[in-house]
């Protein structure tokens, strides 16, 4: 169905075939949360990896500094319709914390859970091979708060709402649990170029 | 799980338009929907050319649910703005656009939420804010609520005059209003104290504006003893 006397604003081709489905680019960085920045010391901040309840291994800022790194520059796209290209990030990939820990993925999902109440599921076949990290650095500069710094969780080619902010850990669960978007309605996988936007979707 | 709505797109008639201040129009659509939300939700919106091109954006609602079959989107024109000059430009009474939701079920209230409520708005941050202000004095007017409410000046504020009169005649509702570019100040530990005081302890906080506006707004809270978890947020624009 067309919209009477709607022509729209295209972006240029090379832009087009960027975006997404319904996305439109934006130059700044947007932010979006549920709540205020929590208050985070790194002289305190751990990060712990959990099957269920049981902890596995678990990183102080300083260890966590030690551990190799990851950078990874491309294009954002955010469930809000925005997408942010080029955009360079920094940190500690997944598959390099899991060999850290000495330890295989003991389940095929996680929770990923923020020192706020946030929490996301995302399977862990789209953590492994290189294709998320654990971001502390944007830009070459540590992740302000607003952006989840000290330590986002970082998944590119899913909608940003996965990349939870101020992670303090993951949670590895036996089935595929909704986080807290996802028991409101969005989409439990968020694949930006099919439009996984909500739970129809 | 928390109840999860039907997303499909589906057609809304423009029923009516109406300037809400220079820069915002209030849009009533006929939808579906127009009962089944919680106020504080938004909705996307969906056009769509002629050779198929789609634009989509989101837009807090306004209203609460009234039984008029409708409900309101108060639209800023943005420069520029893709969809929003659409509204404010090409839209007229009976034209039809896409919309789905709603969406958005952490920044929303219900009156079994209960109170105090504490709602901070900063410019068309406040219309989500609406929406719950108009809820509560329809079914749920003894719940202690304020609003602090700032906008650049007193013609950019929007529906302050149907906030005033609420804030006259409801019991237990009051409103702080600052227009910071015609003497008012910025929201700040002051304000924030005043609230607080004149509320009580808030159960229920909503804050909902540009991003420096918001974030100024929950870390003030915060220092003035407010629980994180209590705080909810909701941000326009970058």
């Amino acid at each position: 169905m067309a919209t009477r006397g709607f022509v729209g604003r295209r972006s240029p081709e090379e832009t087009q075939k960027r975006l997404p489905p319904g996305q439109h680019r934006v130059e700044d960085f947007p932010i979006l949360q549920i709540g205020p920045n929590p208050t985070i010391d790194l002289a305190t901040w751990r990060f712990t990896l959990r099957e269920g309840a049981k902890p596995l291994k678990s990183w102080s800022w300083d260890e966590f500094q030690a551990l190799p790194r990851t950078a990874w520059q491309g294009d954002i796209h955010c469930v809000t319709k925005w997408s942010k290209f080029d955009t360079g990030w920094e940190g500690v990939s997944f598959d390099d914390l899991l060999a850290d820990a000495r330890i295989a993925a003991p389940t095929d999902f996680l929770l990923a859970e923020g020192y706020d109440d946030y929490s996301t599921n995302v399977p862990v076949a789209d953590l492994a091979g290189g294709r998320a990290m654990i971001a502390t650095h944007y830009e070459g500069a540590p992740i302000e708060p607003d952006h989840g710094g000290p330590a986002r969780l970082f998944v590119p080619h899913l909608y940003l709402w996965k990349s939870a902010k101020w992670l303090k850990g993951l949670r590895f669960t036996k089935k595929d649990e909704a986080g807290f978007w996802e028991m409101r309605g969005y989409h439990m996988y968020g694949d930006p170029w099919r439009e996984q936007r909500y739970t129809s979707d | 799980m928390i109840e999860v709505p039907d997303f499909r797109w589906r057609q809304a008639l423009i029923t009516a338009i109406a300037p809400v201040t220079a820069r915002v129009k209030s849009f009533r659509l006929r939808t579906e929907i127009a009962d089944a939300y919680r106020p504080g939700q938004h909705v996307d919106v969906r056009l769509t050319a002629e050779d198929g091109y789609r634009a989509q954006r989101s837009y807090s609602i306004a209203s609460a649910p009234d039984g008029s079959g409708t409900i309101e989107l108060m639209i800023e024109g943005l420069e520029g703005g893709e969809v929003s000059g659409f509204f404010h430009e090409i839209a007229e009474v009976g034209d039809a656009i896409e919309l789905r939701g709603p969406i958005g079920g952490a920044f929303s209230w219900g009156p079994a939420d209960g109170g105090p409520l504490l709602l901070v708005g900063g410019g068309s941050g406040v219309v989500p804010l609406l929406a719950m202000l108009r809820h509560r004095g329809a079914v749920a007017p003894e719940i202690p609520a304020l609003l602090l409410y700032s906008a650049r000046t007193r013609g950019d504020a929007i529906a302050l005059d149907e906030i005033e009169a609420r804030a006259g005649t409801e019991p237990g509702l009051s409103l702080i209003f600052t227009a910071t570019r015609s003497g008012g100040r910025r929201i700040d530990a002051a304000t924030v104290a005043e609230a607080l005081t004149t509320l009580g302890h808030p159960t229920r906080v909503f804050i909902c504006g540009a991003t420096p506006f918001v974030g100024t707004a929950a870390t003030l809270l915060v220092e003035a003893g407010v629980a994180p978890g209590l705080i909810r947020t909701e941000r326009f624009g970058g």
